[in-house]
């Protein structure tokens, strides 16, 4: 489902911007409906299977220190971090949440459990929002990828920004 | 306490991950492969690039929201955007806006209520958006460029 939306939205560009280079006439004796550039899909097969292929060992690097946080996770409770103090839970519920990796699932169940057990709902979004948009697990690929300066900028932008999202999120929805 | 792990449970969760990443190698691929083959970099520079203005701002937040997997497979194929001509603010707009997982909206839901959920949503696409003006407003004054 997802490969087809995928497809989709990559095909429904491609109408958009490509201008008809071919028109099919009636009874043309050019019957060639397809025309493949040979040269340019060897190019773009080369370039995506490197892309990927060059990206490897720093996404299994990835994937083997979430198996280790997220191992490490069932011995540790979160709650015993929060002092009952909300800027200071806020801080260390967006650290917590930055550092932690893995589904979104995780977090809105361990978001549930926090405010179960008392916590603000600010600290809790703070937690769910940073560990959705911040990722250092994640950094050292995207600062290789993507440079370091920009994967520097984004998590921090993230980071600060988590604080603004869930003070906004707080004052609607007690307004509303 | 940090080094009491269980390296059988570890290696089992890698194995459980990565046979999860296996579709998402092929979708990358092809992805990648179709957008390589069949957008021009003018067409991407016109959309995405340094003038592309609302229309870039707009592919960026429903192609976040629609993407899948996790977030670190998509780096190859932003990068080969990037050096293509994508600005950097639609990259993080982009990103930011994987944070938006509509499949995951009733179970959000279930936990902390609809009007939370929607709420939080649609405060994190406009934080988004936000977000990338003043990367790009960064970019203008020479505070941060593309390396």
């Amino acid at each position: 489902m997802v490969m087809l939306l995928s497809l989709w939205f990559v095909m429904s560009v491609r109408c958009l911007m490509m201008k008809t280079e071919s028109k099919v006439k009636f009874g043309s004796k050019n019957k060639s409906f397809i025309n493949v550039n040979k040269k340019l899909l060897i190019m773009s097969l080369k370039k995506s299977f490197f892309s990927i292929w060059n990206a490897f060992p720093m996404i299994l690097a990835i994937v083997l220190l979430i198996s280790l946080l997220n191992s490490y996770l069932g011995s540790f409770s979160i709650s015993s971090i929060f002092s009952g103090i909300e800027i200071i839970d806020a801080f260390f519920a967006n650290v917590v949440g930055s550092i932690l990796a893995g589904s979104p699932i995780t977090s809105y169940i361990i978001g549930g459990e926090l405010l179960k057990s008392g916590v603000s709902l600010f600290v809790v979004t703070c937690f769910i929002v940073s560990w959705v948009t911040v990722g250092v697990v994640q950094f050292p690929a995207e600062s290789v990828l993507l440079s370091k300066r920009f994967a520097i900028t984004r998590n921090v932008f993230s980071f600060i920004f988590s604080f603004v999202v869930s003070l906004i999120v707080v004052v609607v929805v007690s307004l509303l | 306490m940090f080094f009491n792990l269980n390296l059988t449970l570890v290696f089992s969760k890698f194995i459980s991950i990565f046979k999860s990443l296996i579709p998402v190698f092929f979708l990358m691929f092809v992805i990648t492969f179709l957008i390589s083959y069949f957008v021009k970099p003018k067409i991407l520079v016109k959309y995405l690039g340094g003038n592309s203005g609302v229309k870039g701002y707009l592919i960026a937040v429903i192609s976040g929201i629609i993407s899948t997997g996790p977030i670190y497979m998509w780096y190859p194929l932003l990068s080969d955007l990037r050096e293509t001509g994508m600005k950097d603010s639609l990259i993080l707009v982009f990103l930011y806006n994987r944070a938006v997982k509509l499949p995951l909206v009733p179970l959000m839901a279930v936990y902390f209520g609809f009007k939370y959920t929607l709420v939080l949503l649609f405060v994190m696409i406009f934080v988004s958006v936000i977000q990338g003006l003043i990367f790009e407003s960064f970019s203008f004054f020479g505070g941060i460029k593309n390396e």
